[in-house]
């Protein structure tokens, strides 16, 4: 535990909350604790965990026996959505790889978690894992003091676990030799959008997105806009942007962060309304239905924003738009509304052009025929 | 909830969201501290609640049909 505290180790599911600092509280909760690897992507324009469950299947489980002996659980749960066919394979066969040769002390159990956005939010995950819907609960009491089976549980995500291992391996010293003083080790982003080779990337944190774009074959055309951090996450325009460096702490200044590692580019063939749109719709309808504010303010910003981008939108509806996405944030149970809020905030900002001309010509003028930019289908792991 | 004697607390008017259906009766007996948004659901300022306000406040958590309104101290 000392290790990961000094290696800086930050979780890789989207908020970035120190490792070290989660472990301890588990730890420190009085009962046994039980470690749940979270291996549920529920974020559209994200491949990573699954690509890495396919294909690193022991690094994870390593990782996860590796945190079990540090927080002392008994028991340990790999989550992985069951529609994720190839990455469930690869990890019930590493387990069976394991068991066959007993090398671990202690049996390490695989759930085949439903799909759907905030599954994978922690206290969805626990809700699901003691019988409920996976759908989150009031907190606190949090999944770190009162978890599975009421334990203190340790949730950590796959790729983070699977850089345990390595720092456990190699050492805190290895891990910071890259990386950023806030963003330690590499990072695996999921690219997509207008570039050449969209996929999975495994880069240094603090790496520009130019540079970024440009490993993963360059844009289809001039760079508007890119998507950081998912879509929850923020709209950042070209101009300002490309120099900076993917990591969270020279995003925090521009108020992203790379959330789950999502980098999603927008060309200038693109329009920035009609993708803006499309995420919001998607994420009212990935609200679990259970909040006020996040049922009818995600559906109502959606509508609004349709309206917005078929040009139909009155001179109202942008501060309408505004004021809404201020009244939802932080009014659920988990940070959903939180997300989408400030994801269609920042494209209002940096799409308030494209918001003037829609608005005066009462058309998109995006390509018709252009394959979606986001979609609900992930971009294929490379 | 009860203050602890002797000490004083910061007493905070927190919602739960999941189990809130939008009644609205907080925003009717404390609109000093409560209103509602465009879909009646209440938001609380997050603020302490101030010593004159308090009696109010504990009225309407307790009027809270469905006691979705929490105090919480710190």
């Amino acid at each position: 535990m000392r290790a990961v505290e000094a290696s800086g180790l930050r979780g890789r599911g989207g908020s970035g909350f120190p490792t070290a600092r989660k472990m301890s509280a588990v730890a420190q909760g009085g009962r046994r604790p039980v470690v749940v690897a979270n291996g549920t992507e529920g974020e559209p324009a994200s491949a990573k965990d699954k690509l890495l469950l396919q294909s690193a299947p022991h690094l994870v489980l390593d990782g996860m026996v590796l945190a079990a002996e540090a927080v002392g659980a008994r028991r340990a749960i790999i989550c992985v959505e069951e529609t994720a066919r190839r990455a469930w394979l690869s990890v019930e066969a590493a387990i069976d790889e394991r068991r066959a040769i007993g090398l671990d002390p202690i049996g390490i159990e695989l759930a085949a978690s439903p799909s759907g956005y905030v599954v994978g939010e922690e206290s969805a995950l626990v809700h699901w894992l003691n019988g409920g819907p996976a759908k989150p609960t009031f907190v606190p009491p949090r999944p770190f003091e009162k978890g599975v089976g009421g334990r203190p549980t340790l949730v950590q995500n796959v790729e983070t676990l699977a850089h345990l291992a390595l720092l456990a391996r190699f050492g805190p010293d290895w891990f910071r030799e890259i990386g950023t003083p806030g963003h330690t080790g590499s990072t695996l982003i999921t690219m997509s959008g207008e570039v050449a080779r969209p996929g999975v990337y495994e880069i240094a944190p603090g790496t520009s997105i130019a540079h970024t774009i440009a490993s993963s074959g360059g844009a289809a055309d001039d760079v508007r806009a890119v998507l950081v951090g998912g879509y929850a996450g923020r709209w950042l325009d070209a101009e300002h942007s490309l120099r900076l460096g993917l990591s969270d702490d020279q995003l925090r200044p521009v108020g992203a962060s790379l959330g789950a590692g999502v980098v999603v580019v927008l060309s200038r063939r693109g329009c920035g309304l009609a993708e803006t749109t499309r995420i919001a719709r998607y994420l009212a309808g990935e609200s679990s239905g259970q909040c006020g504010p996040c049922v009818n303010g995600l559906a109502a910003i959606a509508r609004a924003l349709d309206q917005v981008h078929r040009g139909e939108g009155g001179p109202d509806t942008l501060a309408t738009l505004q004021r809404w996405a201020t009244d939802v944030a932080g009014r659920g149970a988990c940070h959903h509304p939180d997300g989408a809020a400030r994801m269609v905030a920042s494209a209002l900002e940096v799409f308030s052009a494209d918001v003037d001309w829609h608005g005066r010509h009462r058309r998109c003028w995006a390509e018709p025929v252009r394959p979606d930019l986001v979609s609900s289908a992930p971009p294929r792991s490379r | 909830m009860m203050e602890t004697a002797g000490r004083r607390r910061n007493m905070r008017l927190v919602v739960n969201p999941i189990t809130c259906e939008g009644h609205g009766l907080c925003a009717e007996l404390l609109p000093e501290w409560v209103r509602l948004d465009d879909w009646g659901y209440p938001i609380v300022n997050p603020d302490p609640v101030p010593p004159e306000l308090k009696d109010h406040a504990r009225r309407a958590v307790a009027a809270c049909p469905t006691l979705a309104l929490l105090v919480r101290l710190d």
